[in-house]
């Protein structure tokens, strides 16, 4: 398998050099970003004005808007010390799973303008001393709400689980004879990555710890979780839809778009197609943060995404690559991919823009919705995340679908964590 | 004269040699050395991050695999799926083989419509199924909640008891103009004098059936249940699509590309990938073996 790609790389290389353009002084950088939506435009664009600006080129390398298909594909180009792309658009998880193949960047980019961005994100960013990605835009879960609905029966946007659990249940039994299509929480809890995200809400919300702690002491096996969890196992067939089991975003977001979910869990993106001239819900939606769990250390919790530029260590150029990285990641790209495509900026001082905050409003609350974030344990785990989330994914699944209880499940998750913190694998 | 015939004997085993090498050397490039490097990988240590350390590790990865749970549910996933898939591909790819082999008019534009299903990519097919199977919006709970069949949204892929079935349903909707093609096929190349005189001897058409037809065609029906059934042994793509990683639906591929991709641990995962490839070798050759020996002891009869 490497030697093909690495094969592959070869000729690629070879075209790239044979190419019929005369060599220039300046450097071609490529750059590959996420084709998701809009994304793929705003980057060009982007890439573009730094080329102008510095007389280099740049080459976009369009990948899978799958983010699972997407690490698979900067795996096997990685592993294989491919030159081909010389800047990668990486999930906030993935730093730690990739960190070896990426160079260090302080020593690109100026202290001050690095401690712009916010300080969490800096951290998840920094395996092992290393810098080895720049925040390029955050995403952090949100509660979605119907506020005509809410309006309607006079309730207000729920503060904690159990008025979400009170409100959805009183609104789905007073609709109930004119929507008999209507449900309380549409959220995502297909045995994937999103899972981890909303479970790690819950918990985190309830004062349960984000499974493995910073210093990695494994936290997951408490009360606490344990609560949340059962708390989320008694929505299915309540509030939520049993296919919510095997429902992701998008699936989600067409319960809800469609108008027939009360509330939704999910990403900043839906905010732009839910108010779409097309969407039956325009105008009707409303964004809050999470409601936070009850007992001691009960606290909003969202979970933490987004994206990050990082440079290979097999670039051809790493100097120009970094500079490309810091142009992307500065201020001024930053608030134009705010207002063009409501990409939310992960850099503090942006947040204080009047004309950034008129053109998005709910960047306001966003920010309090940052604090409040948890990030998924990906830089302590390093390496192993991929393995920890799914094992916790399929922890809470199974409670879910009601394949052991809460307690039992979480037991089961910690001896798992402690066998692989021990270098074993199950 | 014996000199000069053996010359010539040594002279045209060399040219096919000659004619076979690139076939031979394409073959080890693109299928032995693949395998190979599988089998040698798995009693490593190595990590898709950085794959030019490893170390030998023996059996380590094999122990590992053979007492994890989720591999043997895996391995039983694998097996149930194969077992009733083909199972109900080829009862059904039979009766349609034999509808289409009679004299329907315009038959043939029914064997055309028959194929579609296999000739769209198993992804596309897949994705437009998890569409229609969707809880709420999905074509197929709509359809059954207005004959009222059904009395709610039933939760296709979601629920642990019901999503393999769906599943199931998905992949016989895909495979079985498969089975009914290749079954086809074997019933036209019967000859029609035996038809003629189990007609005039006044032979029930069931007896026809399973006295005639069935034994004539069995040598093909053989080849499309060992196709049919090694290739639902490593299915892959329809359940990565419909129901992910899910444990409850995860099949020996999903389980060995988990390990490999996911979580970069080659060397487990080509331990999980050999032993697939080492049971989808024992059930061929028990498929196989059961096949001749049929076919033997029906010759004894004759």
């Amino acid at each position: 398998m490497t030697r093909i790609l690495g094969l592959i790389a070869a000729f690629v290389a070879l075209l790239a050099t044979g190419s019929p353009f005369p060599a220039h002084a300046e450097v071609n950088i490529s750059i590959s970003c996420s084709s998701l939506g809009i994304e793929l435009e705003l980057c060009r664009d982007g890439a573009n004005a730094w080329a102008k600006q510095t007389g280099n080129s740049v080459k976009l390398v369009p990948t899978p808007s799958d983010a699972n298909e997407r690490l698979a594909l900067y795996q096997q180009l990685l592993a294989a010390g491919s030159a081909d792309i010389d800047i990668f658009q990486i999930d906030v998880v993935w730093p730690g799973t990739l960190a070896n193949h990426f160079i260090d960047l302080k020593p690109y980019i100026p202290a001050d303008e690095l401690n712009d961005h916010f300080d969490t994100l800096l951290a998840n960013d920094t395996i092992a001393g290393k810098l080895v990605a720049i925040p390029f835009f955050v995403d952090a879960g949100l509660l979605y709400y119907r506020r005509d609905l809410l309006e309607k029966y006079g309730k207000q946007p729920p503060r904690d689980w159990a008025e979400l659990t009170e409100t959805a249940k009183s609104i789905l039994a007073a609709e109930h004879a004119s929507n008999g299509q209507l449900q309380g929480f549409v959220w995502q809890g297909r045995a994937y990555e999103g899972l981890a995200c909303n479970g790690i809400e819950w918990v985190a919300s309830f004062g349960g710890g984000s499974i493995v702690e910073a210093d990695g002491t494994i936290s997951i096996n408490n009360p606490r979780a344990a609560a949340s969890i059962t708390l989320a196992k008694s929505w299915i067939g309540t509030i939520s839809p049993e296919g919510v089991l095997n429902y992701a975003e998008e699936d989600a977001r067409g319960v809800f778009q469609s108008g027939n979910a009360v509330f939704m869990r999910n990403w900043p993106y839906a905010w732009g197609l839910a108010n779409a001239p097309d969407s039956p819900v325009k105008g009707k939606v409303g964004i809050a943060i999470l409601p936070q769990g009850s007992g001691d250390g009960a606290r909003h919790a969202a979970a933490l995404g987004g994206q990050q530029l990082a440079v290979s260590k097999y670039s051809a150029h790493p100097k120009e690559a970094a500079d490309l990285v810091r142009y992307l990641t500065g201020a001024a790209e930053q608030k134009r991919r705010a207002i063009k495509g409501s990409f939310n900026p992960t850099r503090k001082g942006l947040y204080g823009d009047q004309e950034l905050l008129q053109a998005l409003p709910f960047l306001k609350d966003f920010e309090a919705v940052l604090e409040n974030a948890v990030a998924r344990p990906s830089s302590v785990t390093g390496a192993s995340y991929n393995r920890v989330s799914s094992e916790f994914v399929r922890a809470v699944h199974n409670t879910l679908a009601g394949q052991g209880t809460a307690e039992e499940n979480l037991a089961g998750l910690e001896k798992m964590l402690q066998r692989m913190s021990r270098n074993g694998r199950r | 004269m014996a000199q000069q015939r053996s010359t010539a004997a040594h002279q045209r085993t060399q040219t096919a040699w000659l004619f076979l090498t690139p076939m031979l050397a394409a073959l080890l490039f693109i299928a032995a050395w693949p395998l190979l490097r599988t089998i040698a990988f798995s009693f490593t240590d190595a990590n898709l991050s950085d794959l030019s350390t490893w170390k030998f590790v023996g059996i380590t990865n094999y122990s590992y695999l053979f007492e994890d749970p989720l591999w043997w549910r895996a391995v039983g996933n694998t097996l149930l799926f194969t077992f009733i898939s083909v199972s109900l591909e080829t009862a059904l790819g039979m009766v349609i083989a034999l509808t289409l082999d009679t004299h329907l008019p315009g038959r043939g534009l029914l064997r055309a419509a028959v194929l579609i299903p296999w000739a769209i990519p198993t992804v596309v097919s897949a994705k437009m199924w998890g569409w229609m199977l969707h809880d709420l919006y999905g074509v197929v709970n709509f359809l059954l909640l207005s004959v009222g069949l059904i009395d709610r949204p039933w939760a296709w892929l979601a629920d642990p008891s019901l999503s393999m079935a769906a599943i199931i349903m998905v992949d016989v909707w895909k495979a079985t103009p498969f089975m009914a093609l290749l079954i086809l096929a074997a019933l036209q190349a019967l000859p029609l004098e035996i038809y003629e005189a189990a007609r005039v001897d006044g032979i029930h058409p069931v007896k026809v059936f399973l006295y005639v037809t069935l034994p004539l065609i069995r040598p093909a029906l053989l080849v499309a249940v060992i196709f049919r059934g090694l290739d639902a042994l490593r299915v892959f793509d329809i359940i990565y699509v419909l129901t992910g990683n899910n444990e409850n639906t995860a099949t020996m591929s999903v389980y060995a590309r988990q390990q490999l991709v996911d979580f970069q641990d080659i060397g487990f995962g080509s331990a999980a990938a050999t032993s697939l490839f080492v049971i989808v070798a024992i059930m061929a050759m028990i498929v196989i073996t059961l096949g001749r020996v049929n076919i033997s002891l029906g010759g004894g009869e004759r």
